[in-house]
């Protein structure tokens, strides 16, 4: 028999499978690799934010303020590329380490003032976005040879499917995750901190260091998503990706992660955006179903997975 | 009794403290901003103003403030108002001309959410932020649906007065915002009620113990909210003469949430006053009259919002709070070894 803990990740592997199964089915050119491998592409943003976020949702948490750090991290990229000329090469740690003292400064509040992780992170979204509109409140184009080089990159696989540089960052980034979160201390902390954090602290594990890790780490991967994220616009903007902690969140709860904390897999993250890709692919090979139907079908999902959370919870032998 | 009634004054002092500072610094930028004109049977003046403006999110507060008071979170009452605003548009447009129709089927509407909340956090016992997460992604796509993707305006003056008529001299919104809070003051205030709903937020498995229907108080509560913010979108709907369902109370959960917050409640549940967050919706108003007043560039709007939610967390947090003394005894001590 299965083991019970497998549960969800197999459900949301099995209904991927049959969502692009489906696809496949139904329309012709769906089921190929390149549409397959589309998913990633198009999605490698979202899937770079989500492996921040299921850090964060196993340790307890929750992290609001990832959208509003990808546009700010947009935002100041495309200023100091477009504005001061600098070279992006110079122009991206900048951003990364910036990232990362803005996300460790909220796990340090959160820790610290024993605030919850909510309200601090709404407070660090408005907080990045408003940083971004003061910077900017117009669309700033980026021009530099180096991101034309960079978007060019990548490499043909079999059947046509192309993988871009943005394939490659998310899934050195997942891969990362996966070998974090599972087979190091720190992965392990951060299980035990979203088990219960009582316990975990008197067993002594670092509170303090672990929290404002978490929170860093999140914010460092939604800057480099707002990287991969101006690599598809070329641009940087204030008001870009509105809403996607909730995709990234819907992601991660979709993916199998329990949201109380201390469970869950990484890689059930990334099915998790994948489903949330073909669903999407799915409306607009379909052509005749409106967008807000994404919206709708993802509401579903969320729901469903919730419940089967719950239901696990409720018939697990005590 | 003394210093329970010391405390519950102090509650009061800080928020009020704050509206009022916010409206003499707008005072001494424009001295208008207290002069209110009497025309045509209707009061006009900036303090009017403010008053319509935080109408919307002032009912969302008066619902979050109940459901933050059971230690849950809606996020779904933007989505909810988008919902209402689309199906009273609908009706609308689909030759219906009675008022009583519309409006009731806009609340009927926000009832069905506030059902489906409920029914996620109080009887399937999900975390209120996820439950509400569902509605607050999905409801945005029903209310397209309902619009069938468009901005559906209309023409009906009956509707239209719920956004920009006035009575006794008031904008109808604001006098909306007075009854819904006196009807949510009696029946929270004056029956136990509104204990049960703090009890079941302070401890909800002593709640249970004696006997309180814990699951039908928070039904009950995201039903509240829900209707609350069925008003607030027909009253943005009806302010535009139409339903956008894109931008209808987008983000406006959250300013409810700060209203909430400001007014002092804790997010861990146990305790609310509605005059509170009625008053936090004022001062979040208030503030970006202030900046609009001062001269600073619109664009500040977000920061200074954030900056100040951050303050007034910080000293809501009893840490914060020591840090702050500890820093007056560091001054004390060195100003007396200068002496």
């Amino acid at each position: 028999m299965l083991n019970r803990k497998f549960i969800p990740l197999t459900i949301t592997c099995c209904l991927f499978f049959l969502l692009f199964g489906i696809g496949s089915v139904q329309f012709e050119g769906f089921g190929s690799t390149q549409v397959f491998f589309n998913l990633f592409s198009d999605n490698a943003f979202l899937i770079i934010a989500a492996v921040g976020m299921t850090f964060v949702i196993l340790s307890g948490g929750i992290d609001l303020s990832v959208g509003a750090v990808i546009a700010l991290t947009g935002v100041v990229c495309s200023v100091l590329i477009s504005r001061y000329q600098l070279h992006p090469l110079i122009v991206f740690p900048i951003v990364l380490i910036g990232g990362t003292i803005f996300g460790a400064i909220m796990g340090a509040i959160i820790h610290y003032y024993k605030m919850q992780p909510f309200i601090v992170t709404l407070a660090g979204m408005f907080f990045a976005r408003g940083l971004a509109s003061v910077i900017s409140e117009e669309s700033i184009p980026i021009e530099h040879e180096f991101y034309n080089q960079v978007s060019a990159f990548g490499f043909e696989v079999l059947g046509g499917a192309w993988i871009g540089s943005s394939t490659i960052i998310c899934l050195v980034v997942l891969v990362i995750a996966i070998i974090t979160a599972h087979y190091t201390r720190f992965g392990g902390r951060v299980y035990a901190i979203g088990g219960d954090a009582n316990s975990a602290a008197l067993m002594g594990i670092p509170l303090a260091q672990t929290t404002i890790r978490i929170y860093a780490i999140s914010a460092f991967l939604a800057s480099l998503a707002g990287i991969v994220y101006s690599f598809y616009t070329f641009s940087g903007y204030s008001l870009a990706a509105v809403g996607v902690e909730l995709d990234a969140i819907a992601a991660v709860v979709i993916g199998g992660t329990l949201l109380t904390g201390g469970y869950g897999y990484m890689f059930g993250t990334l099915m998790g955006v994948l489903i949330m890709g073909v669903v999407q692919t799915y409306i607009s090979f379909d052509g005749t179903l409106s967008s807000w139907w994404t919206k709708i079908v993802i509401g579903l999902l969320l729901f469903c997975f919730i419940a089967l959370q719950q239901l696990l919870i409720k018939t697990t032998p005590r | 009794m003394s210093l329970s009634s010391n405390q519950h004054l102090r509650r009061y002092l800080w928020p009020c403290a704050g509206l009022l500072v916010l409206f003499i610094i707008n005072a001494i930028i424009s001295p208008e901003f207290f002069h209110i004109e009497f025309k045509d049977g209707r009061f006009y003046g900036s303090l009017i103003d403010v008053l319509n403006r935080a109408a919307p999110v002032a009912l969302l507060a008066i619902g979050m403030a109940l459901v933050i008071a059971t230690a849950g979170v809606d996020l779904s009452v933007g989505s909810i108002m988008a919902i209402a605003g689309a199906v009273s548009a609908y009706f609308i447009t689909k030759g219906v001309d009675s008022l009583a129709l519309i409006i009731g089927a806009g609340l009927v509407a926000g009832l069905i959410a506030g059902i489906i909340n409920g029914f996620l956090v109080g009887y399937m016992s999900i975390q209120p932020i996820v439950a509400t997460l569902i509605l607050m992604v999905a409801g945005r796509g029903i209310a397209q649906l309902i619009n069938e993707g468009q901005i559906v305006t209309f023409d009906h003056p009956g509707f239209a007065f719920l956004g920009t008529g006035s009575f006794l001299g008031l904008p109808f919104p604001v006098v909306l915002v007075i009854i819904t809070f006196a009807i949510v003051q009696l029946l929270t205030r004056r029956t136990a009620l509104g204990l049960y709903i703090e009890a079941v937020g302070a401890n909800p498995s002593a709640s249970r113990y004696i006997g309180l229907n814990e699951k039908a108080i928070k039904m009950s509560v995201y039903c509240v909210a829900a209707v609350c913010a069925a008003l607030a979108g027909m009253i943005a709907a009806a302010d535009i003469r139409g339903s956008d369902a894109n931008n209808a109370g987008l983000w406006l959960e959250l300013d409810a949430i700060l209203a909430v917050v400001i007014g002092g409640a804790s997010l861990m549940g146990g305790r609310f006053s509605i005059l509170l967050a009625i008053i936090g919706a004022l001062i979040i108003q208030t503030l970006t009259v202030t900046i609009i007043l001062s001269g600073i560039p619109p664009k500040y709007n977000l920061l200074i919002k954030a900056t100040a939610i951050i303050l007034v967390l910080l000293l809501q947090s009893p840490l914060f709070q020591k840090q702050l003394s500890q820093l007056k005894f560091w001054k004390n001590k060195k100003e007396m070894n200068n002496a």
